[in-house]
């Protein structure tokens, strides 16, 4: 318990998507000008995080790694490694569970969908999401739970500093900042001081 | 200028995909703590994008539009697969230092970018210069912050083939000058970014937003 609370806390402040591996820059970038926006496609994120890091565990698991095939054909299975097929497994699962929440979320919460409408396909091509499953596989993490409670965690990581870059973008724009800086260049230095922020947390452990 | 070498000058710097179009900053920022890492992979990004244009552009009148996006991260993927087994074979090292960013290609917005604005409605010749152009311009963008990052940072200079030059002389360490520990930390290479748009920016006017 104590081990995922731990990892809970480190996927949120210390190993943040954003701050420390700059993972989904194009849209934290492209979708920060208003909260309400950003809010939207933090959440949209989180969602496809907590369902595909487990669903691309259970893939690596008993698909993929090395020897992972012996629950199918026994011993002759040490030997198979797929995992070079990897990525374009991750990202067909993350291509149809996009569509599959997409589809499940017009059918059940027509007032969610109409928010996120727009953002839910951008998602696929997110690397935030690839990002995650592919540390998860180089992490090797223990069990499904982990994968999920990493899933969740690097989700509100990414969705805090959404909000926050929106926030200070929403506050800056009634600055008087020198004209070349305008806009992106802004954007980059107030992202990197938020990181400098961030890198306070490092090295807490529960 | 003739309209081709447009294409191959553009990106590089009115157009440029990272401090103009926005694309591909994820691996731009997190590669570029060494120079031999941020050349590698600018070589990686600029050769999947190439072809990933031109089979792209070939394949643009018989590709579905609604399944075109899954269409092109497979042939995006499988190529992304293609050089990464190459730098596992050839250049372990760093394909050890770049982990998961080489993968992270496949959903470099750069490649999805180009492919979408320009291949989907291009000639494969044209395709492939693009592709050229906008992996140039991603190359000196990461090349220039690695530079700047691992100079100030280390010391040093990593050039793939060639290894470690150390550029900062032994006198300065001796006369009391230290590297700056912050500019390797991943802070800093968003600032540095920063920095060169305002440089860019400040050049050119033309490309100053409006807001």
């Amino acid at each position: 318990m104590q081990d995922l609370l731990n990892l809970f806390v480190r996927s949120i402040f210390v190993e943040n998507m954003v701050f420390a591996f700059f993972l989904g820059m194009c849209s934290y970038l492209a979708v920060s000008k208003t909260v309400n926006t950003a809010m939207g496609l933090g959440i949209a994120v989180t969602f496809v995080l907590v369902i595909t890091i487990p669903v691309d565990w259970a893939l690596n698991e008993y698909v993929l790694k090395k020897g992972a095939l012996d629950w199918l054909i026994g011993e002759q299975a040490a030997e198979i490694d797929l995992s070079f097929l990897s990525f374009i497994m991750f990202i067909a699962v993350i291509a149809s569970m996009v569509q599959l929440v997409e589809m499940v979320v017009e059918k059940f919460a027509p007032a969610l969908y109409s928010q996120l409408g727009i953002f839910l396909p951008l998602i696929a091509v997110n690397c935030a999401i690839l990002g995650g499953s592919l540390f998860m596989q180089e992490r090797e993490l223990a069990s499904i739970g982990e994968a999920t409670v990493y899933g969740l965690g690097s989700g509100i990581g990414w969705l805090l500093a959404i909000i926050g870059i929106a926030a200070i973008r929403e506050k800056i724009r009634y600055s008087n900042i020198p004209a070349p800086l305008r806009g992106l260049g802004i954007t980059f230095i107030a992202t990197g001081i938020m990181a400098i922020a961030f890198m306070t947390f490092m090295g807490i452990k529960l | 200028m003739s309209k081709n070498s447009k294409l191959l000058s553009g990106p590089i710097n009115l157009n440029n995909p990272i401090t103009v179009q926005v694309l591909g900053i994820c691996s731009a920022l997190a590669v570029t703590v060494k120079l031999e890492p941020a050349i590698v992979m600018s070589v990686s990004v600029t050769a999947v994008l190439a072809l990933a244009n031109v089979i792209v552009s070939l394949l643009r009148n018989t590709i579905p539009s609604r399944i075109r996006i899954i269409v092109q991260l497979v042939i995006v993927a499988a190529l992304v697969i293609l050089v990464d087994q190459i730098l596992k074979a050839y250049l372990y090292d760093v394909s050890k230092q770049l982990s998961v960013f080489v993968g992270l290609i496949i959903t470099n917005c750069i490649i999805m970018g180009r492919l979408e604005a320009f291949a989907l409605g291009n000639k494969p010749y044209a395709s492939f210069l693009d592709g050229i152009g906008n992996g140039a311009g991603y190359a000196i963008i990461l090349i220039i912050i690695a530079a700047i990052r691992e100079l100030f940072g280390a010391g040093t200079l990593t050039f793939p083939g060639i290894g470690e030059v150390t550029i900062i002389p032994q006198a300065f360490y001796d006369f009391g000058y230290q590297n700056n520990g912050l500019v390797i930390l991943p802070p800093m290479a968003l600032i540095v970014v920063g920095i060169i748009i305002w440089v860019q920016r400040a050049k050119t006017r033309e490309l100053i937003e409006e807001v």
